[in-house]
């Protein structure tokens, strides 16, 4: 039976049928709504977790990691400067292989401050080694943070994941979600059985000094996990349809791309905008298609390239940017056709940074932009007042 | 003379649970109160180390000198690390027996680290937090911390001709962490051995959080003579300078009293390079009377003659 | 993981490092005065100081040669000698 619910309550939900035995977090608006579901989870005694009230994001990534090194599963959850501040512990959770899942309420990063939603945060993660998803939706975020978890506590795999779903828009935003059932929950995700944790009768050392001698190879493993990452997050998600009849995983998602010559690659809830546009676009007469990128990492290189054979024209859509470079999900498209002859012309678009509203007409401005010219990280709908006067 | 039947009670040494082979300095007091530590909180002890020396010098990878089961994860976290590891192993019912110990350097623990440590010992966690303090970033290369005492020369606040080295007085940690109402606070020296196991085991038999501070002399950075190392902490007590008490539930319950074995600051600021300049010119007079000042208050404040 | 991932199985294996060739100082135990106190076990920084029944001596394999228990010794009964090598 489906519920209508916030996209913070979707991921409450399902951090709850997923049992983590510790939960530590931080307020920090779009996120607080998550834990605060948690929080009062555990209160109810409908979930029993250890929740943990710490001093800051910092903190709560820490608990985390001191708990997973003991075997337990646990969670986290945050947002923009407060992701940032985890940032130091994150890197170490990945290095250290703990399987951590953290949601992250995708929200701009300061200054200037700004509560509201654009993918920022999670891009300045991305090399941390770290495997992100992104959600379109309610239902599709509350299946990602259970498949979440088999991919991050996998034997081969042992990586933290984010769940990224948009500040606000998701967080806040209301939809009908098919809560999944505890039993089938148990039956996909069985108890975490860490190979190596902290244990006074086998005590290991985490964590040791690494000199140059043994470094890189640590680099090595983790990418290495990471390629052997994407067929397993595949495989997960179709998993995940057999047990819930539902299937709402897997790297990527293709819309209207059978015979489609121009295709939008996006990331988010504006994927849905996205695919309301190409309808439109269609009803026109164009060949417009989506290709959704659902896991950012392991960037799915090999599996872009083959949805968009034959594709002519490719429209990338991105709320974030690597200041100083460009749009990061486009050069990273760009890089996945390098000395391919087959390789699509790819224009690229900044939008929706810092909360700014996308209008359909704005996404169908784009796509004409790109039959009469190369776009390479142009920026839309940018204000002329905002530039212009200096108040 | 030696009782022949008592002799016999003593099981030959064993190796301890901070095994040899580290790379700690000759001399090292941090590694001397780390193997202390670790031998009387036993084998059932779970260990987080914050980055530092004690952690470089005992984990180059692939090897450890640590016995026990132990973790570093970063310099400012090793408080929120054994929460987590408290939390978790209450989670899954592992916890009965186990000794939690958080540890770390002064840096880490006063500077970096304090907004976890507060964390800590806000939330009533059942672990014992180990300061080992060696009153500068040793690991760095003698950068002033915190705790970095009075006129002290680092590498950051380091003595010149308009300068006495570091300014500042030493942040009185034992004090903050009595604040949060916790129930257990001690501070002790490698210069007192049995003392400091004696504090240790005390702290474990308390359950909640618990913080113990080590005086602990660093040859290198303190520029004394490694040999010195016992001594040195010894004289930190006997001056006033290093006073080493317990606190339950925020009560001074115990302190190491003086008496006729009183010492001027002199006794302690000499043989280290750190405090050498204050020798060196005749105005350094006014400066070490300074300090003997701050050993007086000490002295008064904690009852040591 | 199937692979390794960098985490040390082996507690004390820092003993494959032998630190005694830092030493340019060697404790000798003089074994003539010692009344058992243990002291010199108990203030040695590397703990390599082994023995019972007042028979004591520092595993010169790890000795860093600091000269603290020679120091602390009560009895006086250990000396620092210079290393010849």
């Amino acid at each position: 039976m489906k519920r209508i619910m916030e996209g913070s309550m979707a991921v409450a939900e399902a951090v709850k049928v997923c049992r983590p035995h510790v939960i530590a977090a931080y307020p920090i608006t779009p996120q607080t709504h998550i834990v605060e579901n948690l929080a009062q989870m555990v209160a109810n005694g409908e979930l029993k977790s250890e929740f943990v009230n710490v001093e800051s994001e910092f903190g709560a990534a820490s608990v985390v990691l001191g708990a997973s090194a003991v075997g337990a599963r646990t969670f986290s959850a945050s947002s923009s400067q407060g992701l940032l501040l985890m940032g130091e512990v994150l890197f170490n959770i990945a290095g250290m292989r703990l399987p951590v899942v953290l949601a992250c309420a995708n929200r701009s990063v300061s200054a200037p401050i700004n509560i509201w939603n654009d993918h920022q945060d999670a891009a300045a993660l991305r090399d941390a080694g770290i495997i992100q998803f992104f959600a379109e939706d309610n239902q599709e975020l509350h299946d990602l943070m259970i498949q979440a978890y088999r991919v991050a506590e996998d034997p081969e795999i042992s990586l933290p994941c984010i769940v990224n779903l948009d500040g606000f828009i998701l967080t806040h935003g209301f939809e009908p979600v098919e809560v999944c059932d505890q039993k089938l929950v148990d039956e996909f995700l069985p108890p975490y059985k860490p190979l190596n944790y902290l244990d006074v009768k086998n005590p290991m050392t985490f964590g040791a000094l690494f000199e140059p001698t043994w470094y890189q190879e640590t680099r090595y493993r983790i990418q290495e996990t990471m390629e052997e990452a994407k067929p397993l997050i595949e495989g997960v998600s179709k998993d995940f349809e057999k047990t819930f009849g539902r299937f709402s995983g897997g790297l990527l998602e293709k819309y209207r791309m059978e015979d489609a010559e121009s295709v939008f690659i996006s990331m988010g809830s504006v994927v849905g905008t996205i695919k309301d546009a190409v309808d439109e676009l269609r009803k026109g007469g164009e060949k417009a298609g989506v290709l959704k990128v659902r896991v950012f990492r392991p960037f799915p290189t090999e599996a872009i390239v083959e949805a968009l054979s034959g594709v002519k024209n490719v429209v990338v859509m991105e709320k974030m940017i690597s200041l100083g470079a460009g749009g990061i999900l486009a050069s990273e498209i760009k890089q996945a056709f390098y000395r391919n002859p087959q390789a699509p012309k790819v224009d690229n678009f900044i939008f929706g940074l810092g909360g700014r509203d996308i209008p359909l007409e704005s996404i169908v401005e784009a796509y004409e932009k790109t039959k009469k010219q190369d776009n390479r990280d142009v920026f839309v709908d940018l204000r002329k007042e905002a530039l212009e006067v200096d108040y | 003379m030696v009782d022949t039947a008592k002799k016999k009670e003593k099981p030959p040494v064993v190796e301890s649970l901070l095994a040899p082979g580290h790379r700690a300095c000759a001399g090292c007091g941090e590694a001397l109160a780390a193997r202390l530590i670790m031998d009387a909180a036993g084998s059932n002890t779970i260990v987080a180390t914050t980055t530092g020396c004690l952690e470089v010098f005992s984990t180059p990878y692939p090897e450890s000198a640590w016995k026990v089961a132990w973790i570093h994860s970063l310099f400012e976290n090793s408080s929120a690390v054994a929460a987590g590891i408290e939390v978790g192993l209450r989670a899954l019912g592992r916890e009965a027996g186990i000794n939690i110990i958080a540890q770390g350097g002064d840096g880490a623990t006063a500077d970096i680290g304090i907004g976890c440590l507060s964390g800590m010992f806000e939330r009533g966690h059942n672990i014992l937090y180990i300061c080992y303090d060696n009153e500068a970033y040793m690991n760095t290369g003698v950068q002033r911390s915190g705790l970095t005492p009075f006129d002290s020369h680092t590498s950051t606040s380091p003595s010149g001709s308009v300068s006495w080295g570091n300014p500042t007085e030493k942040k009185p940690l034992p004090q903050i962490a009595a604040a949060h109402g916790i129930p257990y606070v001690a501070v002790a020296t490698a210069g007192y051995p049995v003392d400091l196991q004696n504090k240790v085991k005390r702290a474990l038999s308390i359950k909640g959080p618990k913080y113990l501070q080590v005086h602990v002399p660093c040859p290198l950075g303190w520029a004394h003579k490694p040999e010195d190392t016992i001594e040195i902490g010894r004289l930190a007590v006997l001056t006033g300078l290093y006073p080493i008490y317990e606190m339950e539930n925020g009560e001074v319950t115990k302190v190491r009293k003086l008496g006729k074995k009183r010492l001027p600051v002199e006794a302690y600021l000499k043989p280290q390079g750190r405090f050498r300049h204050l020798f060196a010119k005749p105005e350094g007079k006014e400066e070490i009377k300074r300090i003997q000042k701050i050993a007086d208050g000490n002295i008064e404040r904690f009852g040591l003659v | 993981m199937s692979k390794p991932v960098g985490i040390v199985t082996k507690p004390g294996s820092s003993k494959a490092n032998k630190t005694g060739s830092w030493r340019t100082t060697r404790p000798v135990f003089l074994h003539k005065d010692c009344n058992d106190c243990r002291i010199c076990v108990m203030v040695c920084p590397d703990g390599v100081i082994f023995g019972s029944d007042s028979s004591y001596d520092a595993d010169l394999d790890y000795c860093k040669g600091c000269g603290i228990c020679a120091r602390e010794c009560p009895k006086e009964d250990i000396e620092m000698v210079l290393e010849v090598k």
